[in-house]
C-alpha cells in the first residue's frame, strides 16, 4: 500500500502493526474496537500471520505473554472493561520482561459504562495497569494517520525496551475515517531477542523466561534494572506537539481526540485576542513534563481538558511544581464538549487574567 | 440533475448496501434528499446493525424537518445500540404497494450487516427492490476489482438478493481531489466489467464539483452529494 487509504482509526492500527511486522493478534470482541480484530482476522491470514479470537480477554492476554516470550511481534486489543480484565497479564508481560502492544479504545466507564467515546482510563494507563513498580509506554494518538504511527512507534519501543506498550485511543478515534499513509519506516536498529524462549536446539543455554522470584534482593534488583530502562525511556521516548506555545497565557493541555476539539476552539479565541496556546502530550508516559515546565516560565494559566473528571491534572501540577494555576474543563461518560463549550470556558479563564 | 431519471425504474425501492465504510449512509441520506425534492414520498430506513457511532440516526432531525419519513433502531445512538430490526419496518412493503409516489430507502450495514435484509428477502424480491452496491476503490480491503467482487458476493450470499448496480463513491474524505477520483476509474471499471453491472453514477462530494472535473474519463453519469456525516470538531 503505497497510496492513501480512506481509514478508520481502528483499521489503520490493525494494517499498521501488520506492517511493522505484527504476525500474531490475540482479541475478543468488545465496541468501539471491534474493527481492529475484524481487520486482523481478513488480512492476517494473507500475510502468513495468525489472528486469534480468544475465549476472553484474560485468555487473550495470556497468549500474548505466550507469543511474546517466543520472540514474535504480538498485539491485542480491547475496550476499557476488557483492558481492566487484561491487567494481571499485562503484570506478568511487564514481570518478564516481554515486548507486546496492548491497545485501549476508550469507552464510557466505570464498570460495562457505555459504548460512546471516554478519556477515563488515564490513571490506569499512566498509573497502575496492574500491580507491582512498574510503566507501560503510553502513547496518545490524535488522528487516523496517528492511530497508523504510533502503533509502529509503539511495537519499536516496546522491543528497545522489552516493555508492553499501550496504545490509548478513544471511541472517536476508533471509529472515524479520514485518509491514512502507510510509507513505514522500518526499523533496522532493533536489538536481537537473543532472549526469547524459541527453541536452542542443543546450540546455546536455555532461556527462561519468568516473574517469579525466590530472593526478594534478586526481585529489587531486576526491578531497579527495569526502572534504568524507564529512565532511558524518557530520555529518548518522550513525545509532544506544541501550538502557540511562545506567547500564550493560557496554554492548554490535552490529549488524543480532546486536543483537536482544543485545537479548533483555540483558533477561535486567537480570532477574538486571546493569547492561547496547546501543549498535546503524545506520549502519556513518559509524560512531557519538562515542556510544561519551560512553558510554566511565560504562561499564566494552564488549562487541562480531558474525557474524563481531570485525571490528568495532577500530572501538570508535578510538572510545574505548581508554579501557576491549572484548571480543568471536561465532559465524560462517553459525552463529547463542543469546541464553542471550550472557547466559552477559555474566554472565562481570559476574564479572570485580565481583572 | 433529476435522480429518479437515472434509474432504470422508477425509484421506488432501492437498498443501499456495500462494503463496510464505504459511505452508504451518506448515499442514502443524499438519495433520500433529492428524491424527496423531487416530490415523492421518501422513507429512510436504518437497517445498520453493525455500526453503533455513525448512522443515518445523526441525521434524524433534519430528515423529519424536509418530511422524510425515518425507521431506526429501537435505542439508536444510545449505550443500548444493540442489533434490533424496528417492527415499523413492516408497514412499509403494503405502502409501497398501495402509493406508486412513495420511494423507501434501505440503508444497510456493512459486508455481513447485509444478513438483516435476508429477513425481508421475499417482500423485496416481490416488489421489485434495486439494489445499489456503493463501493469506495479508497477502502484498503476493496482496493482492487476482486476484492470488490468477493465483497460484492458476499453481501448476495448475507442478503439472498442480487445487486442491480454499483455506485462509485470512491473519495479520501475532505482530502479528495479531482485526481484523486480520476485515479479510481480504472479499479472502479474493472469491477463493473467483472460483476456485470453497470456503474449507475459516480460520486463527487462538497466542495468539489461536477465541474472541477475533465468531460470525458468519466464514462458514467457524475452525482454531485453533500456530506451528512457527523462533524466531531
Amino acid at each position: 500500500m503505497g497510496h492513501k487509504v480512506l481509514m478508520k482509526g481502528n483499521e489503520a492500527i490493525a494494517e499498521a502493526a501488520i506492517q511493522n511486522g505484527c504476525l500474531h493478534f490475540f482479541g475478543y470482541p468488545i465496541t468501539p474496537q471491534t474493527e481492529i480484530s475484524e481487520y486482523m482476522a481478513k488480512r492476517m491470514p494473507k500475510v502468513g500471520g495468525l489472528c486469534l479470537q480468544a475465549e476472553s480477554e484474560v485468555a487473550a492476554i495470556n497468549m500474548v505473554m505466550g507469543a511474546a516470550a517466543a520472540g514474535s511481534r504480538v498485539m491485542t486489543s480491547s475496550s476499557s472493561p476488557g483492558v481492566s480484565l487484561k491487567s494481571e497479564g499485562i503484570s506478568y508481560i511487564v514481570g518478564c520482561d516481554l515486548p507486546c502492544v496492548i491497545v485501549n479504545v476508550q469507552r464510557g466507564g466505570p464498570g460495562l459504562g457505555g459504548i460512546q467515546p471516554s478519556q477515563a482510563d488515564y490513571y490506569q494507563s499512566t498509573k497502575a495497569n496492574g500491580h507491582g513498580d512498574l510503566h507501560l509506554f503510553v502513547v496518545a494518538p490524535a488522528s487516523v494517520q496517528e492511530m497508523a504511527t504510533l502503533t509502529g512507534v509503539a511495537f519499536d519501543v516496546a522491543d528497545k525496551y522489552r516493555t508492553p506498550a499501550l496504545i490509548l485511543a478513544d471511541g472517536a478515534l476508533g471509529q472515524m475515517m479520514e485518509p491514512v499513509d502507510f510509507d513505514v519506516e522500518k526499523k533496522t536498529d532493533l536489538p536481537e531477542k537473543s532472549w526469547a524462549a524459541n527453541g536452542h536446539g542443543g546450540k546455546r543455554k536455555k532461556n527462561i523466561i519468568n516473574s517469579l522470584f525466590m530472593d526478594p534482593v534478586d526481585l529489587e534488583n531486576s526491578i531497579k534494572e527495569r526502572f534504568e530502562r524507564y529512565a532511558a525511556m524518557a530520555e529518548n521516548e518522550t513525545r509532544w506537539e506544541e501550538l502557540m506555545v511562545e506567547d500564550a497565557d493560557i496554554v492548554m493541555v490535552a490529549y488524543g481526540i480532546t486536543s483537536r476539539i482544543c485545537k479548533t476552539a483555540i483558533n477561535a479565541a486567537r480570532a477574538k485576542g486571546i493569547k492561547v496556546g496547546l501543549i498535546r502530550p503524545i506520549t502519556l508516559w513518559p509524560f512531557p513534563a519538562a515542556a510544561l515546565k519551560k512553558a510554566a516560565e511565560t504562561a499564566k494559566h494552564f488549562m487541562v481538558c480531558e474525557l474524563n473528571m481531570g485525571q490528568m491534572v495532577d500530572d501538570v501540577k508535578v510538572a510545574i511544581d505548581c508554579a501557576r494555576p491549572v484548571s480543568f474543563y471536561g465532559r465524560t461518560g462517553g459525552v463529547m464538549p463542543s469546541s464553542e463549550e471550550v472557547l466559552a470556558e477559555i474566554e472565562k479563564i481570559a476574564g479572570g487574567l485580565a481583572k | 440533475m433529476q435522480i429518479s431519471s437515472y434509474f432504470p425504474c422508477p425509484p421506488r425501492l432501492l437498498i443501499v448496501a456495500g462494503h463496510f465504510g464505504a459511505g452508504k449512509t451518506n448515499v442514502a441520506l443524499n438519495l433520500a434528499y433529492m428524491l424527496k425534492a423531487e416530490g415523492r414520498e421518501v422513507t429512510l430506513i436504518d437497517l445498520d446493525i453493525v455500526n453503533p457511532y455513525f448512522r443515518a440516526a445523526d441525521a434524524e432531525n433534519a430528515l423529519r424537518a424536509v418530511g422524510i419519513q425515518y425507521i431506526n433502531p429501537p435505542f439508536a445512538n444510545t449505550n443500548v445500540d444493540i442489533p434490533v430490526l424496528s417492527a415499523d419496518i413492516q408497514r412499509v412493503f403494503p405502502m409501497l404497494e398501495q402509493n406508486p409516489n412513495a420511494s423507501v430507502i434501505f440503508d444497510v450495514g456493512g459486508d455481513n450487516g447485509a444478513v438483516a435484509l435476508g429477513r425481508y428477502h421475499v417482500e423485496l424480491t416481490r416488489l421489485g427492490a434495486y439494489m445499489l452496491c456503493v463501493e469506495n476503490a479508497y477502502r484498503p480491503l476493496t482496493d482492487s476489482p476482486e476484492a470488490m467482487l468477493e465483497n460484492l458476493r458476499e453481501i448476495e450470499a448475507y442478503s439472498r438478493l442480487r445487486c442491480n448496480a454499483i455506485v462509485n463513491n470512491s473519495n479520501l474524505g475532505e482530502e479528495t481531489s479531482a485526481a484523486d477520483l480520476l485515479d479510481a476509474l480504472p479499479t472502479m471499471e474493472a469491477f463493473s466489467a467483472l460483476a456485470g453491472l453497470p456503474i449507475l453514477f459516480t460520486t463527487v462530494c462538497a466542495p468539489l464539483r461536477e465541474t472541477d472535473l475533465p468531460h470525458g474519463p468519466i464514462k458514467s453519469p457524475v452525482w454531485e452529494i453533500q456530506n451528512y456525516t457527523r462533524k466531531l470538531f
